[in-house]
């Protein structure tokens, strides 16, 4: 489900084929009409682009844009039943130092809620920024617990799941499937250590015990790269050689580095969770349950590709502020954040249960898919992990935990 | 239980022994259930007198939404990935033709009339109106995202569609074919049910966890129904399937993985009970004399039979996997 992180410089090719900064994107273009009133919508979306270990992996160049596209159509079929009319204007961005000058775009539109794919660094800036304009910015892709914690903004809505709600999602299969005994391997990029303190929390909260920890170093270089595979056939196994009595290897590598190397590739014959091989999601190609193939066939029919995680939480994003709209009866940004922010409010995503949000970080509570690549493998919350108030409060920061004082 | 049941059905034999002796004619009370298999690409028939199914009929590809013809000749399947309705002759449980929905019919409705048929099309957001008998398209309405449940009005004169992610119940004219109103009701609307004296619809919100009743004349909601069953989470009560005894004294509401079915005071809307069914309850049909209720257990591959009058399930039914729709013959 993580992305890759903007690279200071990095060009993309997704830069090359965007829309320029600010072009509107009606939903279904003739359906409504003009003198309809309308909720704006703004994606700021950073477009650098890291190497993939599979070329399946590749991200593509309106990953997540399409998915908002989807919803702000979905929501304008509504639309025309309620009177309302949904607009997004796109803002790409190829660094964070263009991040206040397509924020200042955005706001010259008359926009107030605006997804972010951005780092935790520049949403930040951004939150702080937008707080006296009265913007609300939902995160669509930043995994950072500390945006949720210490760094919580009453003006984010966090509708990515956490690193600790994915670590937590794998741990309740693994621990399920009484593979307890863990080696977690991670990458040397600042991300994968928080990612590898997820798992060493989720290993603590749910039993699990980690026996070995290796790091995996990046020494740079090519990912691809002709015969490249031969070698990758004996580093791996040595890798991970010589370790304890193990179950399961897990790995957080969200750069994707080298998980992607580990499966059918370890020392002993175990497998792998994390990073590769059971990956916890928010969507997958595959998912069909709870209506999932309708949205996949409306997905693929307008986006010519199948939709990934990022799409995924672009379009719940999106249709969370049509929900709000429909039930508010308003397209008054105030008012739509206003019913969005009610104890009451859900929204159907596809998940077999309504996503609500955590009023103490808002969060968006959901289940987490776990996925091979060509299946769902489970879906977590696990039967069995108990909570006083929803089980889906037992995949992340919870209430008594929580070092968010929301401001 | 089980004992009793075969003492029961001993003494009938006898009983009906002693009327053929007689020299009477055996009333023909026996019904004849179908039941859609999701996973198997089949259709179950029960027959009701035996409580056990007789056949297994091989159809099209994810069978799904399932009626009957009004003169109860003819089947109807909605076969979703074969983007077909399927006309099964109810005799020799035969395909005989198709229907042409568009694309991934999921459920239908037939006018009281006996025709034309309304069918949601999910992918989209249509509902196309079919002439039976001629076999032909009379229209396609544009409708909510995901168009699902489908409900005629008693005196015929109003279509109700739901649409799974709108969050609507639309409310179409018979007549003009025009959307007259859009009632909002709670997150993934599946099933809309008129009562029979026409003046409320009820529709369940699957991921609500509601029944909303609405007013057929005023188009508003009127009541909101809860649930709330003992040592359940309440995300595990999903509504989905709705059914009104001939007085529209009693309603029943499948709750999906919760395994029950509520049995409601349709006037006063407060719960009477809860029956223990099996595995994620979706839809359910009375015979004709409302004498049982079948219900269809998806997870569990079975049909709960309920004893409407007792309020007592008293028997389950083994069918294929996933059973979806269930419809009894008239006769």
């Amino acid at each position: 489900m993580t992305r890759p992180k903007a690279v200071p410089g990095g060009f993309g090719r997704r830069a090359l084929i965007a829309t320029a900064a600010g072009a509107s994107l009606a939903g279904t273009p003739g359906r409504s009409r003009a003198d309809t009133p309308a909720v704006k919508l703004g994606y700021i979306r950073s477009t650098a682009r890291r190497p993939t270990i599979s070329l399946l992996d590749k991200q593509a160049p309106d990953d997540g844009l399409a998915g908002a596209k989807l919803a702000i159509a979905d929501n304008n079929t509504t639309g025309q039943f309620m009177n309302q009319r949904f607009e997004l204007s796109d803002a790409p961005v190829r660094t964070d130092d263009e991040v206040p000058a397509s924020l200042e775009t955005l706001v010259g539109q008359g926009i107030a809620l605006i997804l972010t794919d951005l780092p935790a660094a520049p949403l930040l800036k951004l939150a702080d920024d937008g707080k006296k304009k009265g913007l609300t910015f939902f995160n669509v892709a930043a995994p950072d617990d500390a945006l949720r914690q210490q760094d919580c903004r009453n003006n984010v809505i966090h509708v990515a799941p956490s690193r600790s709600m994915l670590a937590d999602a794998v741990a309740q299969y693994l621990v399920w499937k009484k593979w307890s005994r863990w080696v977690l391997a991670y990458g040397s990029h600042p991300d994968d250590a928080l990612l590898a303190d997820a798992y060493r929390r989720s290993a603590k909260r749910f039993g699990a015990r980690i026996v070995k920890e290796l790091e995996y170093k990046d020494t740079g270089g090519a990912r691809q790269t002709d015969s490249g595979v031969a070698q990758t056939q004996k580093q791996m196994p040595v890798f991970t050689q010589g370790l304890p009595e193990y179950d399961v290897l897990v790995a957080a590598d969200e750069n994707q580095v080298f998980a992607g190397y580990l499966p059918y590739r370890t020392w002993d014959a175990r497998p792998v969770a994390g990073s590769a091989g059971l990956r916890p999601v928010t969507w997958d190609p595959n998912s069909e349950s709870w209506g999932g193939t309708q949205l996949q066939d409306r997905f693929i029919r307008m986006a010519h590709r199948t939709m990934s995680p990022l799409d995924m939480q672009a379009w719940v994003a999106c249709r969370m502020v049509g929900e709000a709209a429909s039930r508010s009866r308003s397209t008054d940004p105030a008012v739509i954040m206003q019913d969005m922010r009610k104890p009451g409010f859900g929204v159907a995503a596809y998940k077999g249960q309504t996503l609500t949000l955590r009023d103490w970080d808002w969060q968006l509570r959901q289940p987490i898919l776990l996925a091979d690549g060509r299946a769902v493998v489970s879906i977590s919350p696990q039967a069995g992990f108990l909570h006083q108030v929803t089980a889906l409060d037992t995949l992340g920061i919870d209430r008594p935990e929580t070092q968010c004082k929301l401001k | 239980m089980q004992a009793e049941m075969k003492q029961f059905a001993i003494r009938c034999l006898a009983l009906a022994g002693l009327l053929a002796a007689a020299g009477w004619c055996l009333p023909a009370w026996a019904y004849t259930a179908y039941v859609t298999n999701e996973r198997d690409n089949t259709m179950s028939v029960i027959d009701l007198d035996q409580m056990k199914t007789v056949k297994t009929v091989p159809v099209g590809q994810r069978p799904r939404g399932i009626i009957m013809t009004k003169d109860g000749s003819e089947i109807l399947i909605c076969a979703s990935d074969d983007d077909t309705i399927q006309i099964l002759d109810a005799k020799t449980l035969q395909v005989i033709g198709v229907l042409p929905s568009g694309p991934d019919p999921e459920t239908f409705a037939l006018h009281t009339s006996g025709n034309p048929l309304y069918v949601s099309n999910e992918n989209d957001n249509m509902i196309t109106v079919i002439d039976v008998p001629a076999r032909k398209v009379l229209a396609q309405i544009p409708t909510g995202v995901e168009p699902e449940g489908m409900a005629v009005s008693p005196d015929g004169e109003t279509i109700v569609n739901t649409s799974e992610t709108t969050n609507m119940a639309h409310f179409l004219d018979f007549k003009t074919r025009k959307m007259v109103a859009n009632v909002l009701v709670d997150p993934r609307p599946r099933i809309a049910r008129f009562k029979h004296d026409g003046s409320e619809v009820w529709v369940s919100s699957e991921l609500g966890g509601t029944v909303s009743v609405i007013d057929a004349a005023k188009h508003s909601v009127t009541h909101k129904i809860h649930f709330d069953v003992q040592g359940l989470r309440a995300e595990s009560i999903q509504p989905v399937g709705i059914a009104f005894t001939k007085d529209d004294k009693t309603a029943f509401v499948a709750l999906g993985p919760a395994n029950r079915v509520a049995v409601l005071d349709a006037q006063t809307y407060k719960l009477r009970k809860y029956l223990l069914v099996g595995q994620r309850v979706w839809h359910m049909a009375f015979t004709p004399d409302q004498k049982y209720l079948l219900t269809t257990n998806g997870l569990s591959n079975d049909v709960s039979v309920i004893d409407v009058a007792s309020l007592e399930v008293v028997k389950s039914i083994q069918v294929g996997r996933l059973p979806w729709g269930v419809v009894v013959s008239p006769k």
